[in-house]
């Protein structure tokens, strides 16, 4: 089945309807396996077991980016080849990503309590995370400004693909800003490499909190098909209402 | 190259004339600059150390202020839609606005800049390094809050929105200006890089700019 084929409302639903249930299925799985791996896992010589605050913490990292990365590649559908689906697949995005950088943003607070002693620090990574939880939450308000939904996918199109170019531009000028207040940093992630034993579970914990991401992703993107199409049913309601009125007086 | 420098005059005279917002931004800058000593205290010390970062706190606000009038007012008179219809293109014309933008909004305030830096306590040379940097930082501000700008038009409302899309894009001008003017004024770190990163912050979103926000003027028309 072809891209363009998944442009018909209907057929893409009828996919997603018959690809959803695995999906879920696969991803329970994979999580339960990866919550069995992560309970398994040694706890750490230095942190003991706050460290695995870590395998929610680093999938939602990722997340959180790969949600804006999908946004980019969304706008391209809308604004270049006007891909009906691609303003829906951008617009069920946002909030996933939304989420998932709050989440990080959230364990990481939790975990800098025990670690470093504090719930933040102005640490470049930590500040980087924020803004772009800052610019989700600028998309998200967009979205709710926009009456007409036509209109506001071509403009959160544009932001995304402006926000694209700007993230890696703010990533550096943060850790910049970062190297020049405060050259030993309190975070020293990767310093060496991770053992295997906690690297594995980590993996397996990624690749569930991924199947996740694409499960709501897919549910929310029937969802807004859905809500669009009631949104146009009751506009044509309203409209065959209106018209029987003048009717009634004619 | 005519029609460019209509627009750009036009702009500029219905910023000086009543209802225009020419010194409006100067003075939320004044009025912002002068509340932050009510805050902070005034400890003149203190001050002296954040004065730089005031002042351009204030500048980034300050520039702000007028955005949402950039194009709402040319979209409610209908002179957008000639803008759009000429045979000068969008990029072009949006590149007067935000020209004349900087000229009537950013300009003035880097002007009173060092009377304002003597009531924080940042000594004259000091402050013509802040206001160097301002100069060269504010473009950016002004050529990325275009998008902003553009953004609430094509959405019909959204002088609030403005706000919120635009001052996560400008934290970067923000950063390199303040380390620029911390960098000449105290040290040790070298003024070059962070000013020279300013000023290709301020080129690339000169050209960036104007595209985005000539973009989203298009599809808001549609």
């Amino acid at each position: 089945m072809a891209v363009i084929d998944l442009a018909n409302p209907t057929l893409f639903l009828r996919l997603v309807n018959r690809v959803l249930p695995w999906l879920t299925a696969a991803t329970v799985l994979v999580f339960a396996y990866g919550l069995y791996r992560v309970a398994g896992s040694p706890d750490d010589y230095q942190q003991g077991a706050t460290v695995k605050i870590m395998y929610l913490h680093v999938p939602a990292a990722w997340l959180g980016m790969m949600g804006w990365g999908l946004m980019t590649v969304a706008a391209f559908g809308t604004l270049v080849w006007r891909h009906p689906l691609a303003d829906v697949a951008g617009r069920a995005a946002a909030p996933i990503g939304a989420a998932f950088t709050l989440i990080c943003l959230i364990t990481g607070s939790l975990w800098g309590r025990p670690t470093w002693g504090t719930y933040w620090v102005w640490d470049a990574r930590l500040t980087s995370v924020l803004v772009l939880f800052l610019l989700y939450l600028g998309m998200l308000a967009l979205y709710w400004t926009a009456e007409d939904p036509n209109r506001g996918s071509r403009a959160a199109a544009i932001l995304a693909l402006v926000g694209a170019v700007n993230i890696p531009i703010i990533k550096f000028s943060v850790d910049w800003w970062n190297t020049l207040h405060q050259p030993a940093s309190i975070l020293r992630m990767g310093g060496s490499a991770i053992a295997p034993s906690i690297l594995w579970p980590l993996l397996i914990m990624a690749v569930a909190f991924t199947l996740l991401f694409f499960t709501l992703h897919l549910a929310a993107m029937r969802n807004e098909i859905l809500r669009r199409r009631v949104r146009s049913m009751r506009m044509m309601q309203a409209q065959e209402q209106a018209q029987d009125y003048v009717e009634a007086r004619a | 190259m005519t029609a460019f420098l209509a627009l750009l005059t036009r702009d500029m005279r219905l910023a000086v004339r009543v209802g225009g917002g020419a010194l409006i931004g100067a003075l939320f800058y004044l009025i912002v600059v002068v509340m932050m000593p009510f805050a902070i205290g005034p400890d003149l010390n203190l001050l002296g150390r954040i004065g730089p970062a005031i002042l351009w706190l204030g500048a980034l606000l300050a520039s702000l202020l007028a955005l949402d009038r950039l194009f709402a007012t040319d979209n409610d008179d209908g002179s957008l839609d000639l803008l759009m219809m000429s045979a000068m293109p969008l990029e072009l014309a949006v590149v007067a606005k935000g020209i004349a933008h900087w000229l009537t909004t950013a300009l003035p305030l880097i002007v009173i800049t060092p009377v304002l830096g003597l009531m924080l306590n940042v000594d004259l040379p000091a402050m013509g390094w802040v206001a160097l940097t301002l100069l060269a930082g504010t473009p950016a501000l002004t050529f990325i809050g275009l998008i902003g700008a553009a953004l609430s038009v094509a959405l019909r409302r959204g002088g609030l929105l403005l706000a919120i899309l635009v001052l996560p894009l400008t934290i970067p001008v923000l950063i390199f200006g303040v380390s620029a003017a911390n960098a000449a004024i105290v040290g040790p770190a070298p003024f070059g890089p962070p000013f020279t990163i300013l000023c290709a912050l301020s080129l690339a979103s000169l050209v960036l700019g104007p595209f985005a926000a000539a973009a989203v003027l298009r599809q808001g028309q549609e």
